[in-house]
């Protein structure tokens, strides 16, 4: 019995209207949603950093999770499209008062939000707000469990599009805690879709989910095999909490197999990319020389995501837009 | 049905009815900006005619449109250009077709998020007589009406031809 | 009350009954199969030509919430659920509240099952106080009261000799515990079964081993304690092996599977419904292929619904955080039927697995349809294609089969001798 249910995040033209996950967009959709965003990268550099795509409309940011800087970027992003925007930080609000997060998500929706964008703890939460809450708000995925990170990704793939030229010959390799990021996750198949033929994960078992082969990886245990002649190196950060679960000895012994120093680095191609979702842990993935040196684009990943955001949000705001005409017409279409 | 025009002769017509407005009004040291795709065309055109030591930038409006939430984003946005400071400057704003005016409000919106320009003035190849807003072109080369069913457009960019097409809904 | 029901195929595993036939129904038992006894004059005719005859259905493994938390379901309203299912025999799990440790509970839910009078219930006691999984309960005054069996349910022990004496003393007297396999510790945090799926969907694994290992471990005990042992709801292939293996030893080990077990896989979590999310999780589908082979091949020999009845906002949640269980006891033998459609099973053993299997595990006085025994019998139309959720009775409507349609549909159910459900 199969029980899958239709797709989600396009309406009825195959326009997004919700961006949950990179699984199920097209190369076509994703390519779309690069072109959109470099076009939104100009905008940052005018005096005035602002287009009239979404004004009048209502962004709130939900995070259910604490994030500094991706809520800002979204913030800056919604705010240069000229729509207001909500900031809720559900520790201190609602939900720790016992609300569920169905009725905090309805309420908002009541006060007329057009869009959410959501950081929440569960793997699935972005899909359950837009299947079973709100499906008639546009939600974008700010990052969910170890689920996805859409949005990540996707700025990613523009600054390995912008600084490495395209996908179709590179070498691309992630470092790191695969098993519990949703940026490796999301990563994979973005790249995957878009055509990068060498993807490769390096990290120790401990730290490599179940089944990874499904993304069509190639697995290394040992980083100075791993790097050997890549592109890109994009380093995930390596949370405290992995040693206290047994996952790993220490910080030490992480950084002398797996850390990307001068070193390790110059085993990838002299000119590859250094990337990082960030925030970065300097001394435990990454040497803060390479951090700060002359390959790494980690501060440019930054200013991308803004245009990133934007593309994402205004797509997602025209295709509910056509969704909620084609309602419209095809309910007057049945009455009359 | 009278036959569509040439576009070079019209040109020409442009180019002389242009340096007399700007002798006229006293404007100096413009600068051209065309509205992609056509009016970057008769833009270039007209820059190299009359001005070819005036910088030329490009314009595209697809984020000004005041059409998005029926239609959203359209399909290919290329970004605007303007290779010179716009405050206190006097620009020549060129586009090829002009018909409800939407298009040029919107181009205008952008401008002055670039900047405050010292002057605009409005450049069309073509007016269609269907306008929805006040805006009438400084420049034109010349009017014409179409039936409700056809749209005009410039192909180009060599040659710049005017083309009938039927509308598509 | 004396009913007649005319012209049904009655098949009656137990008794390798497979006819034609008319039932002949008096003071609550079974009279006559066949012929009417002399002077046997019926009150009630159900013209039941065209219909399957069956046992009344024995589930094994059913929450029925009932002490305390009645917000997921009521003993009256699953109870009735399962009357319209075919259920007429069930085993309840003690994990209410108060935990089914004194015989005042037991009693409790007794009365409360006889007064709503819908179907039969066979309570299994807790293993320990509160299930606590250190204090024992009073076992033999908790069967005296009429526990049928003890178990833990999910919960686990504290220590593996805190289990083995607990089954000693069970096999003292005994009484046979229900063993539903999970380590704990191998478990923690995970909601999906750990593989391809949960790693796509960034769901934290439950691996394999989180079965296998207490199952390996409840098995040496089972054999060193000589304890009567049933498996509920096993859900790997390893374990299925495992399993066969000890009953070749000679272990008195008898298993059942959960309906929706032997129909889902992890495949289908796709979409985050966290109506599919269970305990424990949906396997690959090679282990829900396995768990099919060993239902044919009888090492396991029932098939039960694990009804767990939820209210809309346990579920209403994202997948993780939502409450663990599907509601399904009136579905049961609709879904059953699918693996007769499938050509798993003929209908006469798939029947098997829904009466004298289950009845067998415990030695409940249920499950046939011989003369003298109680008249608890489930009617159905095995060709008339039914809608799942039209007419929905549990409390809980946590059921991802919803809207599905299914071959076939339960027509009347006989309970102590009187017709307890008619569609």
């Amino acid at each position: 019995m199969s029980l899958i249910p239709s797709h989600l995040q396009l309406n009825h033209q195959g326009q997004l209207r919700h961006f949950l996950t990179i699984e199920g967009l097209s190369r076509a959709l994703l390519t779309e949603l690069l072109d959109t965003a470099d076009s939104f990268l100009e905008v940052g550099e005018r005096a005035v950093k602002k287009v009239p795509l979404l004004r009048g409309k209502t962004v709130c940011n939900v995070f259910f999770e604490n994030s500094t800087r991706t809520r800002t970027t979204f913030e800056l992003a919604a705010k240069r499209l000229s729509a207001d925007v909500l900031n809720l930080n559900i520790q201190t609000s609602s939900t720790s008062k016992g609300e569920t997060l169905y009725d905090t998500l309805r309420n908002l929706e009541a006060m007329a939000a057009d869009m959410f964008v959501v950081r929440h703890g569960d793997s699935g939460a972005a899909h359950f707000i837009a299947q079973q809450v709100c499906p008639d708000v546009a939600i974008i995925n700010a990052g969910d469990g170890n689920h996805s990170h859409p949005t990540q990704a996707m700025l990613d793939m523009l600054t390995i599009r912008r600084h490495a030229g395209g996908f179709e010959n590179l070498s691309v390799a992630l470092v790191g805690d695969i098993l519990h990021s949703r940026v490796a996750r999301s990563n994979m198949q973005a790249l995957r879709t878009l055509g990068c033929p060498d993807i490769r994960v390096i990290a120790p078992r401990t730290l490599l989910p179940a089944g990874i082969e499904q993304y069509g990886v190639r697995v290394f245990n040992d980083l100075r095999v791993g790097l050997r002649d890549v592109d890109v190196v994009i380093m995930l950060r390596l949370q405290k909490e992995r040693m206290q679960s047994g996952l790993l000895p220490s910080e030490g012994e992480f950084y002398r197999l797996y850390g990307l120093t001068r070193e390790t680095l110059s085993l990838a191609k002299p000119d590859a990319l250094v990337m990082h979702p960030g925030p970065i842990n300097r001394g435990v993935e990454i040497e803060s020389e390479v951090a700060d040196g002359p390959q790494s684009v980690i501060l440019n990943q930054v200013t991308y995501g803004i245009a990133v955001r934007m593309a994402v949000m205004s797509m997602a705001m025209a295709g509910q837009n056509a969704q909620r005409q084609f309602n419209q017409e095809t309910k007057h279409a049945i009455d009359d | 049905m009278k036959a569509l025009p040439d576009v070079a002769p019209l040109l020409e017509g442009m180019a002389a009815d242009l340096i007399a407005y700007l002798s006229l009004r006293g404007i100096e040291d413009p600068a051209f900006v065309g509205i992609h795709t056509g009016g970057v065309w008769i833009a270039e055109q007209l820059r190299d005619q009359c001005l070819p030591d005036a910088p030329l930038g490009t314009l595209d409006i697809a984020f000004y449109r005041d059409d998005f939430e029926q239609n959203g984003l359209p399909p290919r946005v290329r970004p605007s250009e303007l290779p010179f400071s716009v405050d206190d400057r006097n620009l020549i704003l060129v586009d090829d077709v002009l018909m409800t005016g939407r298009t040029i409000r919107a181009a205008l919106n952008e401008l002055f998020d670039y900047g405050r320009p010292a002057s605009v003035t409005l450049v069309a190849l073509i007016d269609i007589e269907a306008r929805q807003l006040p805006i009438r072109a400084d420049v034109l080369g010349t009017s014409l009406t179409l039936p409700a069913d056809q749209r005009i457009k410039l192909t180009g960019p060599e040659p710049l031809q005017l083309t009938l097409n039927p509308v598509t809904k | 009350m004396r009913l007649t029901i005319e012209g049904a195929r009655v098949i009656d595993p137990a008794n390798q009954l497979d006819q034609l036939t008319d039932l002949h129904i008096a003071d609550g038992l079974i009279v006559a199969i066949g012929a009417a006894p002399e002077g046997f004059q019926a009150q009630q005719h159900i013209d039941a030509r065209g219909l399957i005859a069956s046992p009344g259905l024995v589930d094994l493994n059913v929450s029925l919430r009932e002490p305390g938390r009645t917000r997921k379901g009521t003993i009256d309203s699953e109870t009735r659920a399962a009357a319209a299912g075919g259920v007429t025999s069930l085993c309840s799990l003690p994990d209410t509240l108060p935990v089914l440790d004194t015989p005042a509970v037991a009693e409790l839910i007794l009365e409360r099952c006889e007064r709503a009078g819908h179907a039969r219930v066979f309570p299994f006691g807790a293993l320990t106080h509160g299930l606590d999984g250190e204090h024992l309960s009073e076992l033999v005054a908790l069967r005296d009261v009429g526990c049928v069996a003890f178990t833990q349910g999910l919960a686990p022990m504290k220590s593996n000799r805190i289990l083995r004496r607990a089954l000693e003393y069970a096999a003292g007297f005994d009484v046979p515990v229900v063993f539903m396999p999970q380590d704990p510790e191998m478990a923690e945090g995970g909601s999906a079964h750990e593989g391809p799926t949960a790693t796509r969907m960034g769901l934290i694994g439950i691996p394999e081993t989180a079965e296998t290992i207490a199952l390996a471990r409840d098995l040496l005990l089972v054999e060193q304690t000589g304890v009567q042992a049933h498996f509920s709801g096993l859900s790997s292939a390893r374990a299925m092996d495992m399993l066969a293996n000890a009953q070749a030893r000679g272990l008195r080990v008898t298993a059942d599977v959960a309906m929706y077990q032997l129909l889902l896989c992890d495949e289908d979590l796709e979409g985050f419904s966290s109506l599919l999310h269970v305990l424990p999780p949906l396997r690959s589908k090679t282990d829900r292929h396995a768990l099919r082979q060993a239902l044919q091949s009888g090492v396991v020999q029932a098939i039960s619904s694990h009804h767990q009845p939820h209210e809309q906002e346990a579920k209403r949640v994202p997948f993780a955080a939502s409450a663990t269980g599907i509601s399904s006891i009136e579905v049961l033998l609709p879904l059953a039927m699918t693996l007769v459609a499938d050509g798993l099973l003929e209908l006469p053993a798939l029947l098997s697995r829904l009466t004298c299997g289950p009845a067998s595990a415990f030695g409940l006085p249920a499950g046939t349809l011989s003369i003298g025994a109680r008249a608890d019998i489930a009617l159905f139309n095995p060709v008339d294609a039914s809608l799942i959720g039209q007419n929905w009775i549990s409390k809980g409507a946590n059921c991802p089969f919803m809207g599905k349609g299914v071959p076939c549909k339960v027509t009347h159910t006989v309970f102590n001798g009187k017709l307890v459900y008619q569609a």
